[in-house]
């Protein structure tokens, strides 16, 4: 192999890594919308194309466009699958106190519920557990785990 | 718990309570602490053997608890035996006042013990080395295997000789310990004694356990629980082990504290994702609401005249602090500075609220006024929460967890401790991981 051949590639090598360093610092900016985050790692599914979480800005627990169209795919899967229960979890980033990371994570995994409810489901199909800042999915202390963590999780109970 | 058998002898040799004896001042930072010297207890030759305690090295031992206690506090500074001129009992009977003074010491302490008939009798001595007298002397009887807690009431008696004000050395913490990857914990209630030792778990870490509370006596402890997947307040009977749920609500009880009589407990109650707070009494099994608000209203904490609570709440929009008649009545907001506050608790002395802040990326526990005035910071991190008082309101204790990296690593939590003038930050030692810790009363009171 001569010298410039092996100077292009690894010019070549160099160029990739910079293209795909640069893809995942635009994916993960573009993974956040505000303070929510909007990626799909860690989303899990209840059946194809039904996301079994919705997430949250830092201290609220209201939901988002893309939240409320989430929570309605999954009213239209249980819609067609009468027999399942589901619990929904609440979950809250680990940037606040333990306590009231409790009573968010239960009002945030209330608020999937009562919009699951206005869609047709019974409450008796839908109960509610807070875990506050105790189950982070993403272990990293960063503004994307973070946005990760805020969550609500639907979670199949038989 | 073993009741110590107080007996109190002393205060027969004369006590001169005269002005120019040596105080410390606990109110503010203390640069310059107090050279103390504490020496061994003598153990009296005439000592028998008592299970596995080392009888020989016991009056070494207790002193050595004693000046761990004492530069703890960062108000003394107990100098280095090697520098001692006298033998223990020599000096336990009359110091050679002159002699002490030569290496530096203002105080001394001695003392000596006996074990016979399965008792430990144990007296000791604090000598003003300046005016060249006694100032306090106590003597008492207790089993041998008390014996730790022996060096913390000597260092009680001390500590209030030389301050005015009670000690907080023979007491415990009770904590969560923490093991196991940041996002799969295992927590289990843990007590200790305030210096560290005596570790004892109370639960095996089979279901998720938070912010345990010691009742008045300290033989009850509230906390939360996951048992069963229903997250709720229980009660555990420390001696016998037994353990209830506290109420019988439909949904999430967190937060739980004692009233200061212990004949209630006050927690949050979670309905439709709305908490608002309840009380319930322990003995008539009546639950009380106290706030009706669509807020987060949590984290309570009783006035220590049990006359008002303060909680926090996200009424305004963020969490703020807030204060109220133990009725529910006259809510009024304290905190108005930048930030957001959270875990407010009462002192014991009634005079401060110690808070948690968050403002800017930083957590901080700090104290304040019972109206909100004269907010002042004490200490500043990257996450930290949840004080908790040593009983005589002087010293705060709260947990403090670390930045981890992308699989969690690095990731620790510890139990910190700081005076409330903002000096004296310092970690106490936990077998594990460790957080939510709550400070008890004295045990021998």
């Amino acid at each position: 192999m001569t010298l410039k051949s092996n100077l292009k590639n690894i010019l070549l090598v160099i160029f990739t890594t910079l293209l795909l360093s640069a893809c995942s610092t635009a994916k993960k900016t573009g993974d956040i919308d505000g303070d929510v985050y909007t990626g799909k790692e860690t989303v899990e599914y209840l059946a194809a194309g039904v996301p079994d979480r919705v997430f949250f800005a830092t201290n609220k627990s209201s939901l988002t466009t893309a939240s409320r169209a989430t929570l309605r795919k999954q009213a239209t899967f249980l819609r067609k699958n009468k027999n399942l229960n589901v619990v929904i979890e609440g979950h809250a980033d680990e940037r606040g106190t333990r306590e009231y990371n409790l009573a968010l994570g239960e009002r945030r995994a209330n608020a999937a519920r009562d919009y699951l409810m206005t869609y047709g489901i019974s409450g008796k199909r839908l109960s509610v557990i807070s875990y506050g800042k105790e189950k982070p999915v993403n272990p990293e202390s960063s503004p994307i785990a973070w946005s990760q963590n805020r969550r609500s999780v639907t979670v199949k109970v038989n | 718990m073993k009741k110590l058998i107080y007996v109190f002898l002393i205060n027969i040799f004369i006590t001169n309570y005269s002005s120019a004896l040596i105080e410390v001042d606990i109110t503010r930072g203390n640069l310059d602490p107090l050279p103390i010297a504490v020496s061994p207890l003598h153990v009296d030759i005439k000592s028998e053997k008592y299970k596995d305690v080392n009888v020989k090295e016991l009056g070494e031992k207790i002193s050595e608890i004693i000046e761990k206690n004492f530069k703890n506090t960062g108000l003394f500074n107990p100098l280095k035996k090697d520098a001692f001129v006298q033998k223990p009992d020599i000096a336990h009977l009359k110091p050679r006042f002159e002699d002490w003074r030569l290496i530096k010491a203002q105080a001394l302490v001695t003392g000596k013990l006996l074990i016979s008939g399965d008792k430990l009798k144990v007296e000791f001595r604090l000598w003003d080395l300046a005016a060249a007298q006694e100032m306090t002397a106590l003597a008492f009887t207790t089993t041998p295997s008390n014996w730790r807690r022996v060096a913390h009431i000597i260092s009680d008696k001390i500590y209030e000789r030389l301050t005015g004000e009670e000690g907080y050395f023979d007491t415990r913490i009770i904590y969560v310990a923490e093991s196991g990857p940041k996002n799969q914990r295992i927590k289990k209630l843990a007590i200790m004694d305030q210096d560290g030792s005596n570790t004892k778990y109370l639960t095996l870490g089979n279901e998720l356990v938070l912010t345990p509370r010691f009742n008045p006596t300290n033989q009850m402890v509230t906390y939360m629980s996951y048992f069963r997947n229903m997250p709720r307040v229980y009660l555990l009977d420390i001696e016998t082990g037994t353990q209830e749920v506290v109420g019988n609500f439909p949904g999430m009880t967190f937060a739980p504290r004692f009233s200061p009589d212990g004949k209630k407990i006050i927690m949050s109650f979670a309905k439709d994702g709305n908490s608002d707070i309840f009380t319930m009494d322990l003995e008539t099994r009546l639950v009380e609401r106290i706030t009706e608000h669509s807020s987060i209203d949590t984290s309570p904490s009783f006035s220590p005249d049990g006359k008002f609570i303060a909680f926090n709440s996200d009424r305004s929009g963020l969490q703020q602090i807030y204060v109220m008649r133990s009725d529910g009545s006259n809510v009024k907001r304290i905190t108005f500075g930048k930030g957001i506050y959270g875990t407010p608790v009462w002192s014991p002395r009634g005079d401060l609220i110690a808070f948690t802040k968050m403002h800017k990326g930083k957590f901080y526990i700090g104290v304040m006024r019972i109206d909100g005035s004269g907010e002042r910071l004490l200490t500043e991190n990257y996450y930290q929460e949840a004080p908790s008082w040593s009983p005589n309101g002087r010293v705060l204790v709260f947990y403090r967890e670390t930045k981890s990296g992308s699989k969690g690593e690095g990731f620790s939590a510890k139990l910190w401790s700081i005076d409330i003038t903002g000096y004296n930050e310092r970690r106490l030692l936990t077998k594990t991981d460790a957080s939510d810790p709550s400070w008890s009363s004295l045990l021998s009171k």
